[in-house]
């Protein structure tokens, strides 16, 4: 008798922004609000169907500016909830992504990167929205961003994305360059693939004993829902532990440093990437996104050719990943940044250099993606 | 006890943020209780309220009562408050904007909530100005009147906030002022127990800023302009049209039954439940 083998996985073939729809639903995902634009809009097609099928709710807002604000208002009322964008749409959002940081809200916003400023390139690709994601809305605040390079990256880092925005109470940014977004690749899910998902703390103690703002050991407070019996008050204002309005210096103090302490006080577990045969790396490059692809193919062939090259990819483009980074620039004798923009990621990584070693870029901003050749003549030209 | 000191003991934050930020004489305080007394009669639990608002005087509003309350960004308070509704539909959503809020930053937000007709209840007070920042005009500032960005005369035509939410398909709207209080009461029990996207405008003064700079007096003399302009809409209808020139109506504008967007999107839901894995 013949025994059917039971498959205990799916592959897919699954474009980037596909992937990252899968990765939203398994972290739980129930609402997503949206504006169409190139190179972003798969998501939104796809969620449009896919929501609703699990009791979520997907919406087409007015604008970038309505899709942003709407989803913080899913999220206070116990929505974990996404937005996907592109440049001018993410330039749009920039208000209130500054209220979630504010506000200390939940939230991710996918922004599919293109060729900007203004209308920019629509449908090619840049990587030029990464100052941006760090230092985009006004104010002093810190930010998490991630940045996926493969298509099972997409999925695992929206994953992340959710689940550091519900442990940090911050918005985090998912910043996918379009060649990630649109490239297609198999996708292996495993039935028995155990994934962590996590849902916000929230307060344990009685309202009337419930301080909605104030700190704690991590520095991140429990959240309420709305509508969980624990009323309290959400502004953009600067406020004080209870949530109301606060112009004294002895409470507002404090709360920025909050703010920013309960990031830097958790690198370790918001930052993510991939050493790639650095070990013995005379020649180091540092990449992030599609260009990280290019960067590992431009190492093997070198390699091939007898130059020890190694490659640093960052998954976590936000908060910079110093100590990685400095590990890099204390063992190589050269570093490479190449990069689709004008040079956002090696500003960082001269400013953590100190003179450790000669770093030099590759910035390209026709776009179109940095190739290994492109990569391997630097290489030759620099060593 | 007497039956506004309970209410004031019941709705009125205790812990802190008193004395409240409005001028003596504001028109806001008038419309908050109404709020107030028009929840009450309806019978909602606090815990159940969101009340949302914007950015300005107005937008003040929330941090006094005890509801789960959102103040947001200018102008997006009604997108906030449809991501909170959508998220959670057992709440009682209630947005309170004013009228550069509403109409002028916020004006995209508002004709696509009233087109789309979620269940919301928008309350906007309209006095005519950006009373916070100092009195500049605004989307609803009288042709000819002076503000401190209009000194000499302003040169632009008003909105009607109303019959813009009329056109863009809100299937209840009504007008109040805050010297009839009672109406506004009224009006707002009947927007919250309105299925749909209901809204209320609230005429009032900014006596401190549009009313100094246009010789309008006091706040009780602002009022009392009130009083003598508004006519209530069964009363219109006997009156003629020039008779009704310098006037305004006020009392429930519109009231018409239209598909609920929560309503339509379980239908989605189930549609789409039912294909499972079929592309529809």
């Amino acid at each position: 008798m013949k025994r059917e083998k039971k498959k205990n996985f799916r592959e897919l073939l699954l474009q980037g922004n596909e992937a990252i729809v899968e990765g939203a639903l398994k972290a739980g995902c129930r609402f997503f609000a949206g504006y169409p634009i190139t190179p972003a809009t798969e998501i939104s097609e796809q969620l449009s169907v896919r929501l609703p099928q699990v009791g979520g709710t997907f919406i087409q807002m007015e604008d970038e500016i309505g899709s942003i604000a709407a989803i913080i208002g899913a999220s206070l009322a116990g929505a974990k909830s996404m937005t996907a964008t592109s440049g001018p749409g993410f330039s749009l959002m920039q208000e209130n992504l500054g209220f979630a940081i504010m506000a200390e809200v939940p939230c991710v916003i996918v922004n599919a990167m293109r060729g900007g400023p203004s209308t920019g390139l629509p449908t090619s690709p840049s990587q030029s929205d990464v100052m941006q994601a760090r230092w985009g809305t006004h104010g002093d605040h810190p930010i998490i961003a991630l940045c996926p390079s493969t298509i099972k990256e997409c999925y695992d880092l929206t994953i992340k994305a959710f689940n550091l925005s519900e442990k940090f109470r911050n918005p985090v940014i998912l910043l996918v360059d379009e060649v990630v977004a649109h490239m297609r690749e198999k996708i292996t899910f495993y039935d028995d693939e155990e994934v962590d998902i996590f849902n916000r703390v929230k307060p344990s103690m009685p309202p009337e004993w419930y301080i909605p703002y104030e700190d704690t050991p991590s520095g991140i407070p429990p959240m309420a829902n709305f509508g969980e019996g624990y009323r309290y008050h959400v502004t953009g204002l600067t406020h004080d532990i209870r949530g109301f309005p606060t112009s004294r210096p002895d409470e507002i103090d404090p709360f920025i440093r909050r703010l920013f302490r309960k990031i830097s006080q958790h690198f370790s577990e918001i930052q993510f990437g991939e050493f790639f045969e650095t070990e013995d790396a005379d020649i180091s490059i540092i990449a992030y996104g599609c260009v990280a692809r290019s960067a590992k193919r431009a190492a093997i062939d070198a390699r091939a050719r007898g130059v020890k090259v190694g490659v640093l990819k960052l998954n976590t483009l936000w908060p910079f990943m110093r100590t990685a980074v400095e590990k890099i620039l204390k063992k190589s004798r050269i570093v490479i940044v190449p990069e689709m923009n004008m040079g956002q990621i090696s500003r960082e990584v001269k400013r953590v250099n100190k003179g450790e070693t000669k770093v030099f870029t590759i910035n390209k901003v026709d776009g179109t993606i940095i190739t290994p050749e492109e990569i391997l003549a630097r290489i030759k030209e620099v060593g | 006890m007497p039956e506004v000191t309970k209410l004031i003991h019941k709705y009125l934050r205790h812990d802190k943020k008193f004395p409240h930020v409005w001028c003596p004489g504001c028109g806001i305080g008038i419309m908050l209780g109404a709020l107030i007394r028009a929840i009450d009669r309806c019978g909602f639990t606090k815990d159940e309220i969101v009340l949302v608002s914007g950015i300005g005087c107005t937008g003040r509003l929330p941090v006094y009562v005890d509801f789960n309350t959102l103040h947001t960004t200018h102008g997006r308070a009604l997108a906030f408050a449809t991501g909170v509704k959508l998220a959670n539909p057992n709440l009682k959503v209630i947005v309170v904007m004013g009228d550069g809020d509403a109409v002028a930053i916020g004006g995209n937000h508002f004709i696509h909530a009233a087109r789309r007709n979620i269940d919301l209840t928008a309350i906007i007070l309209n006095n005519s100005i950006y009373g916070m920042t100092g009195g500049q005009y605004s989307p609803t500032t009288p042709y000819g009147m002076k503000t401190t960005t209009s000194s000499f005369f302003h040169i632009e035509q008003a909105f009607n906030i109303s019959e813009l939410a009329v056109t863009a398909g809100a299937p209840f709207v009504g007008r109040g002022t805050v010297y009839h209080a009672r109406l506004l009461d009224s009006l707002m029990e009947k927007a919250f127990l309105k299925k749909g996207f209901a809204v209320v405008e609230v005429i009032s003064h900014c006596h401190t800023q549009f009313g100094k700079l246009n010789k309008m007096g006091t706040a009780v003399e602002m009022m009392e302009w009130q009083r003598d302009h508004a006519v209530t809409v069964e009363k219109a209808q006997q009156m003629k049209e020039e008779e009704l020139k310098d006037k305004f109506r006020i009392g429930v504008l519109i009231d018409k039954e239209l598909p609920v967007y929560l309503d339509e999107y379980e239908k989605v839901r189930q549609r789409l439940s039912e294909l499972g894995d079929k592309k529809p």
